[in-house]
C-alpha cells in the first residue's frame, strides 16, 4: 500500500493549480457547446494539455504520453476548483477514442481536430425503439448502392441530435449474418437529406434526447469505420470505458460535501437539519457508501498503473453502484428539505440552483441508460461470478 | 502509487488461508461450538506469526502493520474461525504499545501466543442498565457485560472514563459467567469484579481510542471475509442446485441476488484496506474512516447474510449446511464495539458536524 504519487506528480499538481489560479476566470459557465467562450477555453486547455491530452499533435491534440495519474490530477484539481473541464459530448468522449483505435488515417485527419476544438458536434445513433438492452438486434438498415450506403430506419435517445453536425451510427449491412456480425459503423452529415429529428423531452424537462428518422439517407461508401460487419466490435472498443466513467466517486464526494453544507445551513423549526438525528444518520450512511466507492476507484486506478495487480470485480461494479448511489444521495437531499425539496426551475426557494431534483432524476436516467442496472447485474453474475446465461426461449410464431 | 496488497501480504494471506482450511474447517468450527478448545488453532496460528504480527521485534514480535492484521482478520472471518486474534493479537498489544508503561514481558508472551487477553469495552462505549465499573487505588468493583474473546488469562477492561485496566483471570474476586449468544464461534462472558486488583494501563483517552479504532477495523475485516464466503457459497450452491431442469444459477432472480451481493461487497474490500492503512499512516482520517468502515461493513454484511441464506433456500435455514455460523458471526461483529447507528454518530462527531 503506497498512496503517494511521487514528486513528479506533486509538481504537476502545482502546475495545474497555478494554471487554474491564473486562468479560471476565462472558463465558460454552463453547458453552451457552440459559444465562443467555450471554444476559446477549449483551445487554451488543449494548448496546456488539460484536455485532449493524449491525442497526437498531428490530429490537433496535445500529444502527451498517456499518464493516468496526470489525467486524474487534472480531473481532481478542476473539480476542486469547480472549473469547466472543457468540451464534452459523445463526439469527444466516444467517437474520437474510437477513431484513434479503429479509424483510417484519413478519418483521423478529417474528424479529430474539428471535433476536439468544438467545431464539429456529434450525436450517437445506437439505440432503436426495438433495440435497447438488446442493442445488437438493431434493424436500421444500410444497403450499398454503387458508391453509397442507403440508410433507412429509426434511432432513439439520440442525444444532441438537434445541434449535431454529424452522427456516428450503427446500421445493419449484412441482414443474413448472425446479429452481432451484421452491423457496420457509419459516419454521416446530419444535413444529409432524409433525416428527421423530433425532440424527446425527458422527466427533468430538458430535451437533450431525440428520436431520429432516416429515409433513404445516402452516405458515401468510404464513411465507414472498420470493415463491413465489424460495427459491433468498433462500438464496443470503448463502451466499457464509458460505463466506468458515468458516475465518478469524485463527483459523489463533491455532492455529499454540498449536502453537508446545506444541512449545516438550512433549518427546520429553528434546528439545523444536521442536528436531526434521523437525517444525520442517513447522511452518514451515504457518506460511508461514497467513501467505499472512492476507495474502490483507487483500486481501479491502481490496477491500471500496476499491470498484474488483481482488481477483482472493482471495475465491473462501478456503473451499477455509482449511479444507484448518486440517485440515493440526491434523493436524501430532497427528503431532508421537506417541501423545499420540491422546488424546481424558477422557484425562488431553490437550493444549489435546483440541482438536487435535477440530478435525482438525471441519475435515474443513468441507472437506465448505458446498460440498465439489470443488465449490469447480468454482466456481474455472468462474467464476474461465472453464472450461466438464461436459456434462450424459442420464438413462437 | 499502489493501492492493494504487496507480494508479502498475499503470501501471508495464502499461508493463513491454507492453515485455516486444514485446521478450522466447518467440522472444526462445529466442535468448537460444542465446547472443544481452540488451543490448537491458536497455537498453529501463533506458529505462523499471527499472534506476533503487531508486536515490535524488540518484544519478540514481527512488527507488521494494521493492514497485515486486517488480512488475517479477513481470513478468520472467511472460515468463521475461533481464536483470540482480536483481543490477544490486536487490541491488547495495541493498547500496551500505545500506553507509556513498560509492558515488554507481557508483549513477549502475547507474541508467543502463550497469553490470551479478553476485551471488556462495553462500559466505555455504551453502558447498559446494571453494568458499570468503579476503580479506586487499583481496586476494581462492578460489572462488565459481553466481554469477548473470553477464554483468557487476563482481561483488558475499559471503564466509563475510557481508562484502561488489565485484570488477571485468576484473581479470586473475578467471576466469569459465560453469556450465551447467537455466535458460538467466539465466547462471550459477563465479568463481575469484587475488589479485583486492576493494573492501570492508561488513563489517556487516546490510548483507548487507538485500541477501539483498530478493533473496529478488524471486526469490519472479519465481516468482509465472512460475507465473501457467504457470497461464494451462494454462487457455488446455485450452480449445483437444479430446479425446473436447470441450475438455479441460470435464473435471473437468483443471478441478480448474487450480483447485488458482489457489487455491494467489492468496494468493502478497498474500504477495509484503506481503513487499516489509515490507522498507521493517515492519522487525520483514521478515526472517522474506522467508524464508517465498521458501519458500512455491518450493513453490507447483514444484507449478504440474509441474501446468501435465501439463495440456499430451505437448506440455508438448516444446521446441515452450517451457513448460520457465518450469519451469526456477521451479526456479532455488527453489535460489538458500537453498532452501526452508534458508530455513524461518532463519525459525525469526529467531523465536527454535531456536538
Amino acid at each position: 500500500m503506497d498512496l503517494s504519487l511521487g514528486s513528479e506528480y506533486d509538481e504537476f499538481r502545482i502546475e495545474v493549480k497555478d494554471f487554474l489560479a491564473n486562468n479560471a476566470h476565462k472558463a465558460p459557465k454552463g453547458n453552451d457547446l457552440r459559444g465562443d467562450t467555450a471554444k476559446d477555453w477549449q483551445k487554451l486547455l488543449i494548448e496546456n494539455g488539460y484536455t485532449a491530452r493524449t491525442i497526437p499533435k498531428e490530429f490537433g491534440g496535445f500529444g502527451a504520453e498517456p499518464d493516468i495519474l496526470k489525467s486524474r490530477i487534472i480531473a481532481e484539481e478542476f473539480s476542486n476548483a469547480r472549473v469547466n473541464t472543457g468540451l464534452g459530448g459523445q463526439g469527444i468522449s466516444m467517437l474520437v477514442p474510437t477513431l484513434l483505435e479503429m479509424g483510417t488515417q484519413e478519418q483521423k485527419k478529417q474528424f479529430i481536430r474539428p471535433t476536439i476544438h468544438g467545431e464539429m458536434i456529434w450525436c450517437q445513433g445506437y439505440s432503436e425503439p426495438g433495440a435497447g438492452s438488446d442493442l445488437a438486434s438493431l434493424t436500421t438498415s444500410a444497403v450499398l448502392e454503387g458508391d453509397e450506403w442507403v440508410v433507412n430506419g429509426q434511432k432513439i435517445w439520440t442525444s444532441t441530435a438537434h445541434i449535431a453536425d454529424w452522427i456516428f451510427c450503427l446500421v445493419r449491412t449484412e441482414p443474413d449474418a448472425p446479429k452481432h456480425k451484421g452491423i457496420s459503423f457509419l459516419l454521416f452529415d446530419m444535413k444529409t437529406p432524409g433525416i428527421e429529428i423530433r425532440p424527446l423531452v425527458d422527466m427533468t424537462g430538458a430535451a437533450n434526447f431525440n428520436e431520429t428518422f432516416y429515409t433513404d439517407v445516402r452516405v458515401p461508401k468510404h464513411q465507414i469505420v472498420g470493415e463491413r460487419g465489424q460495427g459491433w466490435q468498433v462500438a464496443n472498443a470503448i463502451l466499457g470505458h464509458e460505463r466506468e466513467t458515468l458516475a465518478p466517486a469524485n463527483t459523489a464526494q463533491t455532492r455529499i460535501n454540498a449536502l453537508i453544507e446545506l444541512m449545516k445551513t438550512d433549518t427546520a423549526d429553528g434546528e439545523r437539519l444536521i442536528d436531526n438525528p434521523v437525517y444525520r444518520d442517513r447522511l452518514m450512511k451515504v457518506q460511508g457508501q461514497v467513501m467505499a466507492m472512492r476507495f474502490n476507484e483507487l483500486r481501479v486506478l491502481s490496477a491500471r498503473l500496476n499491470p498484474g495487480q488483481d482488481a477483482g470485480l472493482s471495475r465491473m461494479i462501478t456503473k451499477l453502484e455509482g449511479t444507484e448511489l448518486r440517485h440515493e444521495l440526491e434523493g436524501l437531499a430532497i427528503d431532508v428539505m421537506g417541501e423545499i425539496g420540491l422546488a424546481y426551475e424558477d422557484n425562488p426557494h431553490l437550493r444549489n440552483s435546483g440541482s438536487w431534483q435535477r440530478e435525482y432524476m438525471y441519475f435515474l436516467g443513468l441507472i437506465i441508460g448505458g446498460g440498465t442496472s439489470q443488465i449490469q447485474k447480468n454482466i456481474i453474475s455472468e462474467r464476474g461470478l461465472d453464472m450461466p446465461r438464461e436459456p434462450k426461449i424459442e420464438k413462437s410464431r | 502509487m499502489q493501492f492493494g496488497l504487496s507480494e508479502e501480504q498475499i503470501l501471508l494471506q495464502d499461508n493463513v488461508k491454507r492453515f485455516l482450511n486444514d485446521n478450522a474447517s466447518l467440522d472444526h468450527v462445529r466442535k468448537y461450538a460444542e465446547g472443544e478448545s481452540d488451543a490448537n488453532i491458536w497455537a498453529g496460528l501463533s506458529e505462523l506469526g499471527v499472534a506476533a504480527l503487531l508486536i515490535p521485534e524488540e518484544h519478540g514480535g514481527i512488527g507488521m502493520t494494521p493492514l497485515d492484521a486486517a488480512i488475517v482478520a479477513e481470513c478468520l472471518g472467511n472460515n468463521v474461525a475461533p481464536g483470540p486474534f482480536l483481543g490477544s493479537a490486536v487490541m491488547a498489544p495495541t493498547a500496551l504499545i500505545a500506553s507509556s508503561g513498560d509492558h515488554g514481558e507481557l508483549l513477549g508472551e502475547l507474541a508467543a501466543g502463550t497469553h490470551r487477553v479478553g476485551i471488556a469495552f462495553g462500559e466505555a462505549i455504551k453502558r447498559r442498565n446494571d453494568a458499570g465499573i468503579q476503580v479506586s487505588n487499583g481496586v476494581m468493583n462492578g460489572t462488565s457485560l459481553f466481554a469477548f474473546d473470553a477464554v483468557a488469562d487476563s482481561y483488558l477492561v475499559a471503564d466509563q472514563n475510557k481508562h484502561l485496566y488489565l485484570v488477571s483471570a485468576s484473581d479470586t474476586g473475578l467471576t466469569r459467567t459465560v453469556l450465551t449468544t447467537v455466535d458460538k464461534t467466539r465466547q462471550t462472558v459477563e465479568l463481575t469484579y469484587k475488589d479485583v486488583a486492576a493494573t492501570c494501563i492508561s488513563t489517556e483517552v487516546s490510548v483507548f481510542e487507538t485500541t477501539l479504532d483498530i478493533g473496529r477495523v478488524m471486526l469490519a475485516a472479519d465481516t468482509l471475509g465472512a460475507a465473501q464466503d457467504m457470497l461464494d457459497q451462494a454462487v457455488d450452491y446455485a450452480k449445483q442446485r437444479e430446479q425446473f431442469n436447470r441450475p438455479i444459477a441460470s435464473f435471473q432472480a437468483v443471478k441478480h441476488m448474487c450480483a447485488e451481493m458482489a457489487a455491494s461487497l467489492e468496494p468493502c474490500r478497498s474500504m477495509v484496506w484503506f481503513a487499516a492503512h489509515a490507522l498507521a499512516d493517515l492519522p487525520d482520517e483514521a478515526r472517522a474512516t474506522a467508524c464508517h468502515t465498521k458501519a458500512h461493513l455491518s450493513e453490507v454484511g447483514k444484507a449478504i447474510a440474509k441474501t446468501s441464506t435465501e439463495v440456499h433456500g430451505g437448506m440455508g435455514f438448516t444446521d446441515l449446511v452450517g451457513l448460520h455460523y457465518w450469519f451469526k458471526r456477521i451479526g456479532a461483529n455488527r453489535q460489538w464495539l458500537g453498532a452501526p447507528e452508534h458508530v455513524r454518530h461518532e463519525a459525525a462527531v469526529l467531523q465536527g458536524l454535531v456536538a
